[in-house]
């Protein structure tokens, strides 16, 4: 089995998420990377601590850019070039219209939103909770390669030490591949990490009352060394950055530690971060439905509670 | 490039936009996947994809702003066109589905080659599609119809503005904004945040009825039966079974100790 895994990088870093995958598909068989843009070469030899025999780099400059189709292009190239069984991908905004836009060039099948990837008499097999996550499904891949995107905090990136031999490639481009570009970046401050890159979530519901309560949780996840998600209700209203909603329309996350906060637990966040390790949550409704679906449930005030866990949490800390 | 609609002259900036939409099962409806097919069960209430709306509404307002022709672009079984009406009467100006028997059981590939074929039936100067359906939920299909039809992509829009020759999009990423620009024709796919979807006004209801429908069969666009549906697609689903079931809930009232049992429960589980 050999599998080429797309390793996306920010600000000289490799994306936890990447190495998640690329560690997974060390366990599974022969696992190339292949990292694209200015640094690239670096971050390739890099690759090799996480279990990369070998990866792939180019640099080329139209790949400096956040745009998906160049890199359809360069990774059309390589494969071609090389071959491989399937090419798998951590799910971003970037990575999902890389992947798509990768498996109509090749005419390769794309399954997206896997959980698990393991080989079933030799073929890759991968998991995909569907409808809500009340499904599990078992897909698989016609041909090769198969192209898969896998969800974010699906797995953890082992780092097993070691370098990987790497070889530039050039690629050819397609004529429309180079139109859109990019004319404006902005960098958000954050001083955490990212709810995708994050082992900790804690996320803010209606229940929290006021967009000013949104401190609170900042300061336990700042704590926890983890990041602040939303519900769509919330962003919907204002409250926070959509850019953290976690849920049907927002993102799908799975963190170790989830901690909901004022969150009734609607089917459409749900679906965003039932994948989650251990599910806290906090409401004053005894009713609500995340107490169906959470590890450890309380009935009570966020405002009295989280405070109180910030300083526990700090103390411990110290 | 594709070749841009030939016919009379509009106006310099009047703009033909073409919205990609689906018909999912209604929210209400407790959707499931057929044991014996493997495939969602389709039979229940169905609506527009909620998100789909959005798409609508965005080239609605740009058709108000510059002039032009809003048509409906979908792939689905025939009675999808019931759920198009609705986009219809929001103001849409006519709809194409494409439906065919040997169209079902297709994945990303032949429902990318599907609409893209009927795109270029259309030349539209701007295709724009949805945040996500509700049913399939993978937010990848522009990106393969933009591949597919040789146009620049702009991905998640929350803002966009068009003039007549071009298109720029600003969007949230994982680490900021970006905001990407391309020459018509392209394919933009909007996120939820870009607007509020109107409602449909009585007057747009009863006119909708009279708005061109039109149903295509692969053969109408020059389509190999075995290159979409079932034997066009390239991933299988091999087997169903239960989600990943969590272990019993610990559930307790605060009586002011929450906060030292939710740490304990942390630690316990070294999650610090």
């Amino acid at each position: 089995m050999r599998l080429l895994v797309y390793l996306e990088h920010h600000e000289g870093e490799l994306e936890k998420g990447s190495l998640g995958v690329l560690s997974k598909a060390t366990a599974l068989g022969a696992a190339v990377g292949v990292v694209l843009g200015p640094g690239a070469i670096e971050l390739a030899v890099r690759a090799g601590s996480y279990g990369a025999t070998k990866a792939y780099a180019c640099e080329d400059e139209l790949l400096a850019a956040p745009l998906p189709q160049p890199r359809v292009d360069a990774l059309a190239t390589l494969v071609e070039q090389t071959g491989a069984d399937a090419v798998l991908f951590a799910a971003s905004i970037l990575a999902s219209d890389v992947a798509a836009g990768l498996a109509a060039r090749l005419d390769a099948g794309l399954n997206w939103d896997l959980t698990d990837l393991v080989l079933v008499d030799g073929e890759l097999v991968g998991k995909r909770p569907a409808l809500g996550d009340t499904v599990l499904v078992d897909v698989g891949w016609k041909g090769s390669p198969g192209i898969g995107l896998v969800r974010s905090g699906a797995f953890d990136p082992v780092e097993s030490g070691g370098s990987a031999e790497f070889e530039s490639f050039d690629f050819t481009t397609e004529d429309f591949s180079a139109l859109a570009t990019l004319v404006e970046q902005t960098q958000e401050e954050s001083s955490g990490p990212s709810i995708e890159e994050a082992d900790v979530i804690v996320a803010g519901g209606r229940g929290l009352g006021s967009p000013e309560a949104f401190s609170l949780l900042e300061e336990l996840a700042a704590a926890l060394g983890g990041a602040v998600a939303a519900t769509r209700a919330v962003v919907d209203a204002g409250w926070y950055p959509y850019s953290t909603q976690v849920g049907q329309t927002g993102k799908n996350v799975a963190p170790k530690l989830y901690i909901a906060c004022g969150i009734s637990g609607a089917i459409q966040h749900k679906v965003g971060m039932q994948g989650s390790g251990t599910i806290v949550a906090i409401n004053k409704d005894p009713n609500a439905p995340i107490f169906d679906f959470c590890d450890i449930g309380v009935v009570g005030d966020l405002h009295q509670i989280v405070p109180k866990l910030t300083e526990l949490v700090r103390s411990n800390r110290a | 490039m594709a070749p841009r609609l030939a016919g009379p002259p509009l106006e310099s900036s009047a703009m033909k936009i073409a919205v990609c939409v689906k018909q999912v099962p209604d929210a209400t409806v407790h959707k499931r996947i057929d044991p014996e097919t493997m495939r969602l069960d389709r039979s229940g209430e169905a609506a527009l994809n909620p998100t789909d709306l959005n798409a609508v509404e965005e080239a609605l307002r740009i058709k108000e702003a510059q002039g032009g022709e809003v048509v409906l672009v979908s792939f689905g079984p025939g009675k999808a066109a019931d759920s198009l009406r609705k986009a219809l009467a929001m103001g849409a100006d006519r709809a194409v589905l494409v439906s065919d028997e040997a169209a079902s059981g297709s994945d990303l590939l032949g429902t990318s080659r599907a609409l893209a074929a009927a795109l270029e039936r259309e030349s539209p100067d701007l295709v724009l599609f949805g945040q996500a359906s509700s049913d399939g939920d993978g937010a990848v299909l522009w990106a393969a119809v933009a591949d597919r039809l040789r146009r620049p992509l702009i991905s998640q829009v929350a803002s966009l503005t068009v003039d007549s020759s071009s298109v720029t999009g600003k969007r949230q990423t994982e680490h900021g904004y970006d905001v990407i620009s391309a020459p018509l024709p392209a394919v933009v796919a909007v996120s939820d945040a870009i607007n509020e979807p109107r409602y449909p006004s009585l007057k747009g209801i009863m006119g909708a009825k009279t708005k061109p429908q039109e149903t295509l069969s692969l053969a109408d666009l020059g389509l190999a039966t075995d290159s979409v549906g079932n034997a066009g697609s390239k991933t299988s689903v091999l087997q169903l079974g239960p989600p990943p079931s969590r272990g019993d809930t610990i559930k307790f009232e605060d009586d002011g100790s929450a906060a030292q049992k939710i740490l304990d429960h942390i630690l316990e589980r070294r999650l610090l």
